[in-house]
């Protein structure tokens, strides 16, 4: 359906969408997702920078989630989910018919609203990826690597005496950390995250937000959230959608004090949503 | 904007906002027209009441400052939101400079009136009256969030300018004349800097109107027209 279209996307992505001077890593065009009958997305076009955080918000059914799946394709694992138009991974058509999804889902990675550690210890969580993606050649160097995602994700001094221990014995917050250790353990260059804080005290959250910031110079991100005073925090660029559609885009500095559009204004200000 | 938030205790706050500038800039406004008219009647009574209203004025802003802080830690606004809280802030300030300026004149008045009248307090009434109308138009300006009726505003004040200008040769006209009346004149000038000064103060709320309404400061320079700091009068009426 989509991949067959390679002129037409050319002359598509030569339109510039995005002021923004940063190089741009995913960019989605035309992007419709259908279950079933039902349309959730209609036709976004939308670019997410390189070493930014991109944050996306709209109320509840908007299709922001889905939206954010169609980046790593986990929506094709939903029954009935249909995905049309085409995203791009810098050059990579990512929908292309010969594309691994194991692969992609290496290069961009998830962290999803609730923690899901695996019921491992510690390190088997963090080792898991690499191992299966044959990143380590030894244990010295899974060693290294399992250290360096855990000091990455703020979570090595907490947990480095005890890396043998289940990793749902950890706290929400640390357990959540304990995700992003997995996700980047296998060098993603996106890494999106749904709602990653919404199950999380505002300490653990604040932990989660400052080590988004520091991520963000190593990989590009984009997030899913409903506090919309989370996206202002930490993200450069906000996207708001409602009802299956992309309302607006722009820096957020720009989208959170002079929003262009009026559904974003009273989004945002909590006039409906 | 015209919906209404969800949380309808965030609309009322936004409102009581609103109403307690419109109050300030209403008090500021008669604060004004009373010390002019303290002024020209030589009605010490009426200066020392304007002097002891200026309280209502400080009161005021004391209300906005605290309840701008709570909209801004308890609700934490977006948007226009934040800008109604912003300029809110920023605007009462203003106002009770403005308040400020109209209790010095009031104060003067006072010792203009142990001397002898002189010509100028006429004008000086005419640019008191003018500032009183920019004050009027701006705060309503504000409460309307009419960006076209605050750049009028910002643009009259260029006329407020001129007055004050040729206020200030004419009094010194009158000191060069008679030196016994350097003590009223002085007092006069500070009285009409006074006014000018309102009349600044009023621009700027204009240009926070603009901010309120479209997020940005108003691009273009204004007209200024107030040559005073340059005017020199010499003797025997060669002004230059």
């Amino acid at each position: 359906m989509l991949m067959d279209q390679k002129l037409q996307a050319s002359s598509t992505l030569a339109r510039p969408l995005s002021k923004s001077v940063a190089p741009i890593k995913l960019k989605a065009r035309s992007v419709s997702v259908f279950y079933g009958e039902s349309q959730a997305l209609f036709g976004i076009d939308l670019d997410i920078p390189k070493n930014q955080v991109t944050s996306l918000i709209g109320p509840s059914g908007c299709g922001k989630s889905t939206f954010l799946r169609c980046f790593n394709r986990m929506n094709d694992i939903i029954d009935g989910c249909q995905v049309s138009g085409n995203i791009h991974l810098d050059e990579l058509d990512i929908y292309d018919k010969s594309i691994d999804v194991v692969h992609l889902r290496a290069r961009v990675g998830m962290v999803f609203q609730k923690p899901n550690p695996f019921p491992k210890s510690i390190y088997d969580n963090v080792s898991y990826g690499p191992k299966i993606h044959g990143l380590a050649s030894d244990k010295t160097e899974m060693d290294q690597i399992v250290q360096a995602s855990l000091e990455r994700a703020g979570l090595w001094k907490e947990v480095k005496d005890r890396l043998s221990s289940p990793g749902t014995g950890l706290s929400g917050g640390q357990q959540q950390r304990l995700c992003i250790a997995r996700a980047i353990a296998v060098e993603p260059e996106v890494i999106l995250m749904d709602e990653p804080c919404s199950a999380l005290d505002p300490i653990a959250t604040a932990k989660i937000e400052e080590l988004m910031d520091e991520l963000k110079n190593n990989f590009t991100i984009a997030i899913v959230t409903h506090s919309m005073q989370q996206a202002a925090r930490v993200s450069q660029r906000t996207a708001f959608f409602h009802l299956g559609k992309l309302i607006e885009v722009g820096d957020t500095q720009q989208v959170f004090t002079t929003p262009k559009e009026t559904r974003t204004q009273e989004y945002i200000t909590g006039r409906f949503g | 904007m015209t919906s209404e938030h969800i949380v309808r205790a965030f609309d009322e706050d936004l409102k009581r906002l609103d109403n307690i500038i419109a109050q300030m800039g209403g008090l500021a406004e008669s604060q004004l027209a009373d010390a002019i008219e303290a002024m020209v009647r030589r009605d010490s009574t009426l200066a020392e009441r304007v002097i002891a209203s200026d309280r209502r004025i400080d009161t005021l802003e004391q209300e906005v400052d605290d309840l701008a802080v709570k909209m801004l830690a308890l609700r934490q606004p977006f948007a226009e939101d934040l800008r109604v809280v912003i300029t809110a802030l920023k605007t009462s300030g203003i106002v009770e400079r403005i308040g400020d300026y109209a209790k010095n004149i009031a104060k003067r008045s006072v010792a203009i009136s142990q001397t002898p009248p002189i010509g100028p307090t006429k004008t000086i009434a005419r640019m008191g009256a003018q500032v009183q109308a920019m004050i009027k138009n701006v705060l309503d300006a504000y409460v309307a969030r009419d960006a076209v009726k605050a750049e009028l505003v910002r643009d009259s004040d260029s006329e407020v300018d001129l007055l004050h200008t040729s206020l200030f040769r004419e009094i010194l006209t009158y000191m060069m004349e008679d030196p016994r009346n350097i003590s009223s004149c002085t007092h006069l000038l500070f009285v009409a800097k006074n006014i000018e000064r309102i009349g600044d103060h009023a621009t700027n709320i204009a240009e926070n109107v603009h901010f309120l309404v479209h997020g940005n400061m108003p691009s273009e320079k204004r007209n200024k027209d107030d040559q005073s700091s340059y005017t020199i009068v010499k003797p025997g009426g060669a002004g230059e």
